[in-house]
């Protein structure tokens, strides 16, 4: 069929194929444009210090601000990265270290799978196995459910950082007649480590992010808590409430909490992508 | 030597069983927890659409189809956007622009849901609602395009999606576009071919990880939650409309877990939450599947 057509009309279906896709790369960023752009407008004007000192004051009362929810999710994310670290990491060595065994596979297989699985089923499960049981919401159910969500991340980044080590180093530590587990301590794994730490930290990036595996975990908390058994509040739940609200107060707040996480994400974006950039250029070094 | 290297083995292992182990009890756990909800409706639960907790009538037809509407919809929109900019920055951007391309998409789906929907709330749905009133009336006799004009609802909601959909299955088809053997392009510039016809040669080559690719942003669509609670107007109704205020299933989880006041409630909300589950190990399975057969060793680890 194209065989029919002239040369001329070839050439341009083959431009107009290429300006729509150019086209489809700046439709993408219109949106990522008009999210940053009001998300640092909007928070920018509502951030003040104010926001990071006080805990949330009752509707009408001026100055309140999500101090409890910073605390809470700082607190969350370290219970998750404390449940997910050591899983994550260690799984990750096995994979690279038996990486041709079939069980393996199935690991692999069952990382990818908790990877896709989406994040409000994984906090309907944190409340089956943390919040029915005791019969109240807590923190360490919301870490919970925020620690199952890093696992498949943290072991499967550790996984790909630990193949790019060179052999060499694993053979040479391994005829020196270091035991596996040596070689993998020593060797190995501090070769890798910056990467593994990059990985941790979006990780981490990702879950503080979270809302829906939060709302019936660790709940919501109007007061300052600094217990992990008791309902905690996170700057996302914070958010979500304050973002259905119908108070002008708390939409502004709303606004702040965003532009606080997205500057996380961001700085955390940033330094991995750095990280990671001189990671390869040592590499190829 | 060989005894502690066998510890060893066993003792990393045992780790990542730990990821096994997780993701079976997910499954027995979720069974176990809307078991009442499965033996009293049994496959009615799909069938109907009546959600009246009050009176302890669940039928979850409204949600499934609107977890599947407003994914196709987003899949609809995004995906000759996704297309586009994989094929842009794989073929044919200037190597300069790739990277910070690369990053740049890569951000769209760092951005919390959370402030997606904060966003939609207050910036797009006043618009959506502004294209919807200013549309011309005769239009309103389309069944797509009927209804008063709220703002919120399945349009709202398939937009919001769409946006994060795209780089999950553009970073995909980008790594799939990557194992195209390069002389495939060269034959095909080789024989006279413009531009577009050896970037359509190599599509068709990468097809079946293109698919794939497609499917991974479907199973994100599926799961998403907080941006599309606050956006689709969350009305459980079984509308063609795009106008219509509707609800998915991950949607009524968030909004009704809490208030679940009875055993038989809170299994159907439950039983919502495995069917999730079920879905999107099946679309993302199959979706692996089709990107493992385009020779790829590790497709799901994108954008994560």
């Amino acid at each position: 069929m194209t065989s029919q057509r002239t040369v001329a009309a070839r050439k341009v279906l083959s431009s107009l194929f290429v300006g729509a896709c150019a086209l489809s790369v700046i439709v993408a960023l219109v949106p990522l444009a008009f999210i940053l752009f009001f998300v640092v407008s909007q928070g920018f004007q509502s951030l003040t210090l104010d926001f990071f000192l006080n805990d949330p004051r009752p509707v009408g009362e001026a100055g309140g601000g999500m101090r409890n929810a910073i605390v809470g999710t700082l607190m969350l994310t370290g219970l998750a990265a404390t449940i997910a670290v050591p899983i994550g990491v260690l799984s990750g060595v096995y994979l690279s270290e038996y990486r041709g065994t079939r069980f393996a596979s199935v690991v692999r297989f069952a990382a990818d799978t908790l990877n896709g699985v989406p994040s409000i089923v994984i906090g309907v499960f944190a409340y089956g196995v943390a919040v029915l049981p005791f019969k109240h919401f807590s923190a360490l159910a919301g870490g919970l459910a925020l620690g199952i969500m890093m696992i498949p991340i943290i072991a499967r980044t550790t996984e790909e950082l630990l193949l790019l080590v060179p052999n060499a180093l694993r053979e040479g530590a391994l005829a020196l007649g270091a035991t596996r587990a040596r070689a993998v301590a020593t060797v190995i794994v501090p070769a890798a480590l910056p990467g593994i730490i990059t990985g941790i930290v979006l990780a981490l990036a990702r879950v503080a992010g979270e809302t829906a595996p939060l709302l019936f975990t660790s709940f919501n908390n109007r007061f300052f808590s600094s217990s992990f058994t008791e309902p905690i509040s996170s700057v996302t739940v914070q958010l979500f409430t304050y973002a259905i609200s119908p108070y002008e107060d708390w939409h502004r707040q709303a606004w702040a909490g965003a532009l606080v996480l997205v500057t996380i994400v961001l700085v955390c974006s940033v330094a991995a992508r750095l990280a990671t950039a001189r990671l390869t250029q040592l590499r190829e070094q | 030597m060989r005894s502690r290297d066998l510890g060893f083995r066993l003792g990393v292992g045992l780790f990542a069983a730990a990821l096994v182990l997780i993701v079976a009890a997910i499954g027995y756990e979720l069974t176990r927890q809307s078991w009442l909800s499965i033996r009293q409706f049994g496959l009615d639960f799909w069938r109907t659409s009546t959600w009246d907790p009050v009176a302890g009538e669940f039928g979850a037809l409204p949600f499934i189809w609107g977890t599947l509407y407003s994914s196709l919809l987003a899949l609809a929109i995004s995906t000759p956007v996704a297309l586009g900019i994989a094929v842009f920055i794989s073929e044919l951007s200037p190597p300069r622009l790739r990277t910070p391309l690369i990053f740049i998409t890569e951000l769209l789906a760092a951005i919390p849901s959370i402030v997606y929907g904060l966003w939609g709330i207050f910036v797009l749905v006043p618009f959506v609602r502004l294209l919807e009133t200013s549309m011309p009336d005769a239009l309103r006799e389309f069944p797509l395009l009927s209804g008063p004009p709220l703002g919120v609802g399945m349009l709202s909601a398939g937009l919001i999606l769409a946006v994060m959909v795209v780089p999950f299955t553009s970073a995909v088809a980008r790594e799939v576009l990557k194992t195209v053997p390069l002389a495939q392009r060269e034959a095909a510039y080789a024989l006279g071919a413009t531009r577009f016809e050896a970037i359509r040669a190599a599509m068709f080559y990468a097809r079946t990880g293109i698919v794939g690719a497609i499917m991974l942003g479907f199973g994100r669509a599926l799961g998403e939650t907080m941006a599309v609670t606050m956006v689709i107007g969350n009305n459980p109704q079984v509308a063609a409309s795009l106008f219509a205020p509707q609800h998915t299933m991950s949607a009524v989880i968030a909004n009704e877990f809490t208030e679940a006041a009875d055993a038989l409630y809170l299994a159907a909300l439950v039983e919502i939450g495995l069917v999730l589950f079920i879905i999107t190990l099946l679309v993302n399975g199959l979706s692996r599947g089709l990107i493992w057969t385009m020779g790829r060793q590790q497709p799901s680890r994108t954008a994560a």
